[in-house]
């Protein structure tokens, strides 16, 4: 008789072979993942620049350097006000609706690829682990990006409002002043944008990673975009 | 005693669309013996892309069984079904189905990759299969830099990474020209000679007649008739009316 030996199970692939595999395909799919990576840039630039903006102004209400364009309702309030809060959520909706759109994008139309994989012998796991380091990492990648578009933004912003003034309070550590509201400073506000961008397009990815994953390699390779 | 290496038992697959059912199998039953060139003929939509995705535990039957090597496919892990396509079956495919972000090189290591065979081992088979299928020149090429065939050969040298004992193609000609079909033919059928491949392809190329063993005749998902290769060189030789 020829081979008849039983069907053994498929084994998990090491950590770096992921990577390495995640790598080479973010390498070769530069232009598209600059695509996908820029809704992630623009949410988390939008975001930062306004939440920047924000702690700019409390920083140098609390210096007591007066806004050259103040208006009553400004000075009257201490720290962040209803609108700037408004603004802050919204930027986030755009940033959370940003990225989850851009990573269903980035997934649906790569289901061949996952129908592929699953022939070659790709676990369910596995594509979905490749998916999430590449998301997570273009999550990052854009995020810092984005953080540093935001903050320049806000500091141009700063600068016209207060001068060169900006640069002597500007909030770059994080305070607590007695009497006034916490303020995280800008280290801190870019490294959580980068975080959240990160957070964001993993979760983002991961529910139509983990769908495509699930379907029969017949079903994935059928699916034209 | 003939040596079964694949089995289809009452196979029926049905597709839902809304509330219309379409039946694309109703019912196949065919035995294929190792070391067999089998091919699948009928006319578009007559459910041969179906028989081939039961066949390769690419999808699952509605009814029916699917042994391969005796072993009821129905009743394997999930972890057993992806080590079963990476090791036991080999693919191709009509449109090629090669990653594009991978080169030529990269695709045919990738099955390796999910087998967990050394870097150093699956360069050597990669390189060796790629010379092979006559790429030695262009194995770091990606996909989008080949013509169709040389796209196919790619597809053939991965479907082989792993020395499969069964290698599965879905009209492997049909997006080539004659002279390159042909070409491709040649090759698939080199494997199934010198090395023994049971190749299982689903095709309505004519090319194909003469290098098959069987030829399963597939009409509305159902099996019309199955031919043996001397009964085909009898009607091929009546349609060119060259009897002697
Ligand atoms: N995933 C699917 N969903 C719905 N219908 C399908 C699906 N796959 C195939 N079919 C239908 O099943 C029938 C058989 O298709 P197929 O096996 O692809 O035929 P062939 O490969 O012989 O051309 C066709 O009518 C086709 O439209
Ligand atoms: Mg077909």
């Amino acid at each position: 008789m020829q081979q008849r030996t039983p069907i053994e199970e498929q084994i998990d692939l090491p950590f770096v072979e992921s990577l390495r595999i995640s790598f080479q395909s973010l390498k070769i799919r530069f232009g598209r993942s600059i695509i996908t990576t820029a809704g992630i840039t623009l949410g988390i630039a939008f975001l930062v620049s306004v939440w920047t903006n924000n702690e700019i102004g409390i920083a140098l209400q609390e210096s007591g350097r007066q806004s050259t364009i103040n208006t009553f309702e400004e000075t009257a309030e201490q720290g962040i006000s209803t609108k700037d809060i408004w603004l802050i959520i919204m930027s986030l909706i755009v940033c959370v609706v940003g990225i989850a759109n851009s990573m269903l994008m980035a997934v649906t139309e790569r289901f061949r690829e996952i129908g592929t994989m699953k022939c070659l012998g790709a676990l369910d796991g596995f594509v979905v682990r490749l998916f999430l380091l590449e998301s997570g990492f273009q999550g990052f990648s854009g995020a810092l990006i984005g953080a540093l578009i935001g903050t320049l933004g806000a500091v141009l912003l700063g600068l016209k409002d207060y001068g060169l003034d900006l640069f002597f309070y500007f909030p770059l550590l994080p305070a607590n002043p007695e009497d006034g509201p916490m303020q995280l400073g800008v280290i801190i506000i870019i490294l959580l944008g980068c975080i959240l961008g990160m957070i964001l397009a993993v979760i983002g990815s991961s529910f139509p990673a983990w769908r495509a994953a699930k379907l029969p390699p017949a079903e994935a390779m059928r699916t034209e975009v | 005693m003939a040596d079964i290496v694949v089995k289809t038992e009452d196979v029926v697959k049905e597709y839902r669309m809304g509330s219309n059912i379409l039946r694309a199998l109703d019912g196949i039953n065919i035995e294929i013996e190792r070391g067999e060139y089998i091919s699948l003929m009928g006319p578009s939509g007559s459910g041969k892309s179906t028989l081939f995705n039961m066949i390769g535990a690419l999808d699952r039957p509605t009814e029916g069984q699917v042994y391969i090597d005796g072993q009821n496919m129905s009743q394997l892990s999930q972890k057993q079904i992806a080590a079963f396509r990476c090791h036991r079956v080999g693919y191709i495919f009509q449109s090629y189905n090669l990653l594009h972000v991978r080169s030529a090189h990269g695709n045919v290591t990738l099955p390796m990759i999910f087998a967990g065979i050394s870097e150093k081992q699956r360069n050597e088979k990669a390189e060796k299969l790629l010379d092979m299928v006559g790429l030695g020149d262009r194995m770091y090429h990606l996909p989008d830099e080949l013509s169709g065939g040389q796209r196919q050969r790619v597809a053939i040298a991965r479907a082989l990474a792993n020395d499969p004992s069964i290698v599965l193609a879905d009209e492997p000609t049909a997006n080539l020209d004659t002279i390159t079909g042909r070409e491709i033919i040649d090759l698939i059928k080199r494997l199934n000679t010198e090395q023994g491949v049971t190749v299982i392809s689903a095709t309505h190329d004519l090319k194909m007649l003469d290098v098959s063993d069987r030829i399963v005749d597939i009409r509305d998902g159902l099996v019309e008739r199955i031919r043996n290769r001397n009964e085909i060189e009898i009607e091929v030789g009546e349609v060119g009316g060259e009897g002697e």
